[in-house]
């Protein structure tokens, strides 16, 4: 389905994930931030360049990963995307909700 | 959030290595879905929180039909350690943790471990045994009471 974002028009699932990444960009970015009652700060934005940076790998994402990422921590990342981190860090950063129960 | 639950509450009453971690994935699937989970450890489930007994979990070979190796077979010397061996690997390549990095993961990620009081004083263990990151030792009644709000449920394993 469509929806109007940061001015643009974007193709979003069910569940708000985009369908094109490269409909993605900052203000997007923020708009959908909003949307999760999350204001983005520079270490926001640091962890959503990790997680572009494992999706243009093709890496799986998971908490322990970032654990093990030795850049963050899980409390970290639980504070900072509250109701879900991986869920919500990647819904703003553009990209497909990951498939993992870990 | 479309669903209606909104804290998972979990007794872990068994040590070996795949109850352990049924509850650890169900505990941490809920924080990673922005449900509240907590995990209560007692009987032999105090074993998965024991600084020197957590790295030495196995599966249990006897008993277990769907391990498909015969009960005879299963109680030979050195068949759990061999299957234990064998699942750990298989947990490596999906990228499991092993069971002490998933407590830290747990803690970190805002679920709350707890200690079953009655079972540490049967034991005979101290706060010094069970790993740093418990929560507490609670009493069972002292658990319902975390089931505090509505769309709580609560699994024994």
């Amino acid at each position: 389905m469509k929806k109007v974002l940061a001015n643009k028009e974007i193709d979003v699932n069910e569940e708000g994930y985009l369908l094109d990444f490269t409909q993605w960009n900052k203000e997007v970015g923020n708009s959908l931030a909003e949307e999760c009652d999350i204001v983005l700060t520079p270490r926001h934005w640091e962890f959503i360049e990790y997680i572009h940076d494992k999706y243009n790998k093709e890496e799986p994402l998971s908490i322990r990963g970032i654990k093990k990422s030795g850049e963050f921590d899980v409390k970290e990342f639980y504070a900072l995307f509250p109701g879900g981190p991986l869920k919500k860090a990647t819904l703003i950063a553009g990209i497909p909700k990951p498939k993992s129960c870990i | 959030m479309a669903t209606k639950v909104r804290k998972m509450l979990f007794i872990l009453s068994k040590a070996t290595i795949e109850n352990a971690y049924a509850a650890f994935i169900m505990a941490n699937g809920a924080r990673m879905e922005g449900i509240e989970s907590e995990i209560f450890f007692t009987f032999f489930g105090l074993e998965v929180i024991q600084k020197k007994k957590l790295a030495h979990l196995h599966v249990a070979t006897v008993g277990n039909p769907a391990m498909h190796i015969p009960t005879m077979l299963g109680g030979l010397p050195g068949m759990e350690a061999m299957a234990t061996k064998m699942m750990k690997k298989e947990m490596e390549k999906l990228d499991m943790p092993p069971i002490g990095e998933f407590l830290e993961i747990l803690s970190d990620s805002g679920c709350k471990l707890w200690g079953c009081k009655l079972a540490v004083d049967m034991f005979h263990l101290e706060r010094k045994d069970l790993i740093d990151e418990l929560d507490g030792i609670l009493t069972i009644g002292d658990f319902y009471n975390r089931a505090d709000q509505e769309g709580c449920q609560l699994v024994f394993i």
